[in-house]
């Protein structure tokens, strides 16, 4: 009852279901492409089911939908909690739900009909970027106008994760969607050749760096604390982290462009900047771990805590590795190569995927008005099959790519190709079938998860009654 | 151009020096309270704050 006359926690439950809705369908259809490279029947001859099409799809789906939903739920959720503050706008909030409903409803419709604008992470064609902005708006003027009525003094720090995380993507989207319509489903980048390249891998990298790793590190912090039962390390340290890494995530994106039109000058940049992230970024790891010192004990008995301390060792892993990858020798070798997909998967399943399940595990009971999750051996189970699934897919992508960077590059001595490009294909399939059921043990999870949320949410006294007996 | 470049150099200094006056601020004993304060609120929220005060739905 006090529950749905202070707090806004309608538009959280909706959110943190659908997190894992779409986390089944995008994980499903990233199953489906999975199983097309080592089955390439499974596309049954339709235009709509092949992997050119379902590809965008599927990364529209685990990001946007997926992650995006975590995000909408948590971020909600956790600036009313620490601002002590209802949301604010009123029925913004709802139309931030069906607004976002509606945009992955129309990217699922017009991606398998080959509607796009072929940037990636950026398909969805003009009507639905106008739709996005909008509802991004919209988002913002929720978010910051909780903070502004707070009831505290202070600005907890997850806050200012989530906060720069909202403004930075509308700044992104807005930008690198400057299109010029010429139908209703088709227009063109107002930006010429190689400087559309750069606008596009400024926003593509940068959707890496605020939409995947800084809200979600918003999550981290509040979480980890929250599950853990004590504060933060280091505040002053997460205050440092927060600064130094959103100024220098936004120099990274050239390097996604190493060897190709880009001017070598912002080459360089792209790859020096992103050694630098390696400082903030493992700044930001160490900070959540040591958050557990003296408290380690409580890993060995609480699953929830388990994922989300997990998450951080391979936010760790992908950001050590990255920063790798940006070096120009290294990333003549690793670039266009299956390693890519590796490190990115590790970041995904590993960091943005095991933190946003880990936190919903945290709130669905608290939104429901339930003591915990109905089984906790299944969440232990969820966590042992996830993370199992997360190291098939990203070793055998690393010795895939590893492969065909050496296959590719490998020359006779007469300076003929040594290899054919069928030949590396080829040599991929081992691989690619243990990549498909590392993904498969993955969307088991989801199963799981799945199971768990709804068994909770249905044996949930309602809130009404509650307050009722109380 | 070369007026150009000049700005440019400096601009890595300035930041530079922002970065380390955020780093000094931040372990300063002055931030040292309100740091304190701020890491405790995912502990203090109230659970169910009153929507509107005018109401007299008082919890805290």
């Amino acid at each position: 009852m006090e529950t749905e006359n202070t707090y806004n926690y309608k538009v959280v439950r909706q959110f943190a279901v659908m997190t894992v809705v779409w986390g089944i369908v995008g994980m499903a259809v990233g199953v489906l492409i999975a199983a097309q490279m080592v089955w390439p029947e499974l596309n049954f001859d339709t235009p709509w089911l092949t992997f050119s099409r379902l590809r965008p799809l599927h990364t529209n789906a685990v990001i946007f939908a997926f992650g995006g939903s975590a995000l909408f739920a948590t971020s909600y959720y956790v600036v009313q909690r620490t601002c002590q503050a209802r949301l604010f706008g009123g029925p913004l909030a709802a139309f931030t739900f069906w607004g976002w409903t509606l945009i992955i409803l129309l990217a699922a419709i017009t991606l398998p009909l080959g509607i796009t604008t072929s940037k990636e992470y950026a398909e969805l064609e003009w009507p639905i970027d106008i739709l996005i902005a909008i509802v991004w708006v919209a988002y913002a003027i929720v978010f910051f106008g909780t903070i502004a009525v707070r009831k505290v003094k202070h600005i907890y720090v997850a806050n200012w994760f989530y906060g720069a995380f909202i403004l930075t993507i509308a700044v992104l989207h807005i930008v690198n969607s400057a299109e010029l319509p010429v139908s209703l489903t088709k227009s063109y980048s107002v930006y010429p050749g190689a400087i559309d390249a750069m606008v596009q891998w400024w926003y593509g990298h940068n959707a890496v760096g605020f939409f995947l790793t800084a809200g979600f590190l918003g999550m981290m912090y509040y979480f980890i604390p929250k599950q853990a039962e004590r504060p933060i390390y280091s505040y002053r340290l997460s205050v440092v982290h927060f600064w130094a890494l959103i100024s220098t995530y936004m120099w990274a994106g050239p390097h996604h462009l190493h060897y190709t039109a880009l001017p070598d000058w912002a080459q360089s940049l792209g790859m020096v900047f992103s050694l630098i992230l390696l400082a903030p970024s493992w700044g930001g790891m160490i900070n959540g771990m040591m958050t557990l010192s003296g408290a380690w004990h409580k890993l060995r008995t609480d699953p929830i805590l388990k994922f989300l301390i997990v998450s951080l060792s391979f936010y760790g892993m992908s950001t050590f590795e990255g920063p790798m990858m940006s070096i120009k020798t290294v990333n003549s070798l690793s670039h266009y190569t299956d390693w890519t997909i590796g490190h990115v998967h590790s970041g995904a399943l590993g960091w943005v995927g095991l933190v946003s399940i880990g936190s919903v595990y945290f709130l669905i009971p608290k939104l429901f008005n339930r003591e915990q999750m109905y089984s906790i051996r299944l969440i232990d189970a969820h966590f042992w099959i996830a993370t199992i699934g997360i190291v098939l897919y990203i070793a055998s992508m690393w010795i895939a790519g590893v492969m065909q960077g050496l296959m590719w590059r490998a020359v006779n001595d007469d300076g003929t190709l040594t290899y054919s490009f069928v030949e590396s294909l080829k040599a991929m399939y081992p691989y690619y079938t243990v990549r498909f059921i590392g993904g498969l043990l993955y969307l088991v999870g989801m199963f799981l998860m799945a199971y768990n949320v709804y068994k909770t949410i249905s044996g949930a006294k309602s809130a009404a009654t509650v307050a009722q007996t109380a | 151009m070369e007026f150009m470049n000049d700005i440019r150099a400096w601009y890595t200094v300035v930041m530079f020096v922002v970065f380390l006056g955020i780093v000094f601020w931040a372990w300063s004993s002055k931030t040292q309270r309100r740091f304190d304060e701020a890491a405790q609120l995912p502990f203090t929220e109230t659970d169910y704050p009153p929507r509107d005060k005018n109401k007299g739905d008082h919890h805290e």
